[in-house]
């Protein structure tokens, strides 16, 4: 059977704060994972005492791929929703030049998440359900001069997860895409963005609980995102490569 | 790594003044080590403050990562929490539980930090005092870096100039703090009617041993009916206390959609006939409500924190707040010649509240016996110019001021008004903390 288990992968970001907190305040035990072991434990406690939930913590870095298959083992039990929220933006001037944190940018968005992800999905297939959760962006709609690297990086992220969902979708499996616009948190603070069309991570993480329950494919977060960057794909592309975004 | 750094334009809850600053977000205890060993920093909470008390435009440590929750003991009582976490989410864990705050400010989007800083005081301190009275221990980062625990019993003189220190003393980074059990979510309300400031006074006297009061003055009013008031008398409610329909969910929390005000309106909206006009209708619908009733909980103490940024209403140029506190001797006279200075002007207050305050020992802190008023006004140069007026009248009564509503106060009324402040600058001197930690204000004030 079902059962009530949730696992977010990079449980320390903004957004997966706010959704572990959704998914706690829904009686939901949650399984958290992150880099930083020790921010992880007090991050635990607070939720076991503010939801009465189990919560457990493992140490999961998404680029030692190495470690994956013992982190899957290690897990108190499989949830049947997965959650990936990890995430590197990374300079782009400094991309451009840095063959090294170009890579890391692209391994972090496109790599990490397709290959951890493509574990579940096949443990998921066996058992004949499950929900895996991706939050890609709205900067892998359309490649802009400003964060390219990144945003290809998404749009890869973003091929993989359709692929999947088309593979699992005779499965029983779910697979949720999310594509946020802007939002506050740590990776686009003291950024200039669109206080109208910026959102918070308590919304977005409102947002994916809903289309988590209501089966949705590809939820854009907020829903005017859809709109945007379907007029912004609209454009050709000898008017769009000489503007500046 | 990037350093979570972030210049930004950030001001109090009034909106005035507006800084740029250096905002940084710490996630954990080393990254603020970090910080303060660079020195000249001031840690912020929720930016409730009215004015500048939580910005220095060279380092505002924002402690919005210092959020958790980290044990509660229910046999007594006592919440750890990092000084991040909001009132507002302590209700949320602790209300459903059987518990409430001793001590609450007017809104609930307040820090634990804040709390401290400010030594705040609720619609009770007549007879339960401030909040600094429901600290068990807190620990703070000096500038050496050290992380040292406080409490009555261990390094009391940091303690106790920490409580109602705003933020000038250290970074708060965990308290513990004494909750107060409750049977339900419920205030049994009772609403007095005061014709003048006279009766006003003499409904406090006479209501000593309630838990809650608190006066909405009608500022519209001068001459024999000045201080004219509605007066809110509260208790907690018992489970006896409730009709059939909310016994169920004594302790229920709603789930209520907050309005939020888009933009700002333009500044000549909140001008004086409109703010008459408020006040006389807000008063005839007070004195013609039922007398007693059961109000929720966030209806009683939170009525503003319902209409999410409603300083928008005062525009864009924002307004600014003005309290001040009279010994009790002396309070009703100060009281009415403030509301007569107001009258004369050409500006109002738009919401003028009156409290009693109880006894209070403490270093720092604002309260003291005697009676407060909270007045809020749109800033202007009339304004201003009629603050300069209270602040005399203020001094001629012998009160003093609550730093966490001041933006603009001169250094040398301010320093008159109170001679436990250069006792405050000695000890800042002393531990070289003047140097460490200053916000805008202290600078203004030369604290
Ligand atoms: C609608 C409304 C109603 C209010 N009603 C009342 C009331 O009834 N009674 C009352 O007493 N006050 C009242 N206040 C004022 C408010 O309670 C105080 O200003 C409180 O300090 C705000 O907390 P904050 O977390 O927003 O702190 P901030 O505004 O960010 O900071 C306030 C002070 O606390 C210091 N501080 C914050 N965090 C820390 C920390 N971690 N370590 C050290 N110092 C810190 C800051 O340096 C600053 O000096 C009200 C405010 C509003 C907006
Ligand atoms: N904020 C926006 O405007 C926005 C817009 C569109 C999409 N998104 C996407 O939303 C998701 C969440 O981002 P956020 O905004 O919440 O930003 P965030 O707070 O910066 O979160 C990113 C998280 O990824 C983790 N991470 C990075 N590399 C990792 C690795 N190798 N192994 C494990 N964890 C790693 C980081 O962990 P550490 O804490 O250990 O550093 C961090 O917690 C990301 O996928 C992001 O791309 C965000």
């Amino acid at each position: 059977m079902k059962n009530k288990n949730v696992l977010i992968l990079g449980a320390l970001s903004d957004i997966a704060k706010s959704i572990a907190q959704k998914y706690g305040e829904n009686g939901y035990n949650l399984h958290l994972a992150a880099r930083k072991i020790d921010d992880l434990e007090l991050h635990s406690t607070d939720l076991k005492i503010r939801y009465n939930v189990n919560v457990h913590i493992y140490e999961f870095d998404l680029l030692k791929t190495e470690t994956h298959k013992d982190f899957i083992k290690n897990l108190k039990e499989i949830p049947s929703i997965l959650i990936c929220a990890i995430g590197l933006l990374g300079q782009q001037k400094d991309g451009e030049n840095d063959l090294e944190l170009r890579t890391k940018v692209i391994r972090t968005n496109y790599e990490g998440p397709l290959n951890i992800i493509s574990d579940f999905a096949n443990i998921y297939e066996n058992q004949g359900y499950g929900t895996i959760v991706g939050i890609s962006s709205v900067a892998g709609d359309r490649g802009k001069a400003s964060n390219y690297i990144y945003g290809s990086a998404k749009a890869g992220f973003t091929v993989f997860l359709s692929g999947l969902r088309n593979r699992l979708a005779k499965k029983n499996v779910h697979v949720l895409t999310v594509l946020p616009g802007t939002v506050y948190t740590k990776m686009t603070l003291g950024m200039k963005l669109p206080k109208l069309l910026t959102s918070s991570p308590d919304k977005v993480a409102n947002d994916i609980y809903d289309a988590v329950n209501k089966k949705k494919d590809i939820i854009y977060t907020m829903k005017i995102w859809r709109l945007i960057m379907f007029i912004i794909r609209c454009i050709p592309e000898r008017i769009f490569k000489n503007k500046s975004f | 790594m990037k350093e979570n750094l972030n210049q930004s334009n950030i001001s109090g809850w009034g909106g005035y003044p507006i800084k740029k600053a250096n905002v940084i977000y710490p996630e954990n205890i080393k990254q603020i080590l970090v910080e303060v060993k660079k020195r000249n920093l001031i840690a912020r909470g929720n930016g409730r403050a009215y004015g500048d008390s939580s910005i220095n435009e060279n380092k505002t440590i924002n402690m919005k990562y210092f959020n958790h929750i980290i044990s509660f003991d229910d046999s007594f009582g006592i919440l750890v929490v990092e000084s991040g976490v909001l009132l507002e989410d302590i209700i949320k864990t602790f209300l459903p539980r059987g518990w409430f705050p001793y001590v609450t400010p007017g809104s609930k989007f307040v820090t634990v930090g804040g709390l401290i800083a400010a030594d705040v005081h609720g619609k009770n301190h007549h007879k339960e005092g401030s909040f600094g009275n429901f600290i068990e221990w807190f620990e703070i980062i000096n500038s050496k870096g050290e992380i040292i625990k406080c409490s009555k019993t261990e390094n009391t003189e940091l303690f106790k100039w920490t409580i109602g220190g705003m933020g000038l003393t250290g970074i708060i980074i965990k308290a513990a703090i004494k909750l107060r059990p409750i049977q339900t979510s419920w205030i049994k309300q009772k609403t007095l009617v005061a014709k003048n400031i006279d009766q006003t006074f003499e409904i406090f006297e006479n209501n000593m041993n309630a838990t809650y009061s608190v006066a909405w003055i009608n500022s519209t009013k001068t001459k024999d009916n000045i201080g004219q008031s509605l007066i809110m008398l509260g208790e907690h409610a018992s489970i006896e206390d409730l009709d059939k329909k909310n016994i169920k969910n004594h302790l229920e929390i709603k789930s209520k959609k907050n309005k939020i005000i888009p933009f700002y309106f333009p500044d000549w909206f909140l001008n004086k006939n409109l703010i008459k006009l408020f006040n006389s209708i807000y008063y005839f619908f007070g004195k013609n409500t039922s007398k007693e009733k059961l109000v929720y909980w966030d209806d009683y103490f939170y009525p503003l924190d319902k209409i999410l940024e409603w300083n928008k209403i005062y525009g864009r140029k924002g307004f600014v707040q003005y309290q001040c506190v009279f010994p009790l001797k002396k309070s009703k006279d100060g009281i009415i010649e403030l509301l007569m200075e107001i009258d004369n002007s050409s500006v109002s207050s738009f919401l003028s509240v009156l409290k009693r305050f109880g006894d209070q020992e403490s270093n720092f802190s604002f309260p003291m016996k005697g009676y407060t008023i909270a007045l809020d006004f749109p800033v202007s140069k009339e304004t201003f110019d009629l603050l300069e007026k209270l602040d005399d009248i203020t001094l001629k009564y012998e009160g003093r001021f609550y730093l966490a509503k001041d933006a603009r106060m001169k250094k040398e009324i301010f320093k008159k008004s109170d001679k436990r402040i250069q006792e405050f600058i000695n000890y800042r001197n002393q531990n070289n903390f003047d140097e460490d930690f200053q916000s805008s204000q202290s600078s203004r004030l030369e604290l």
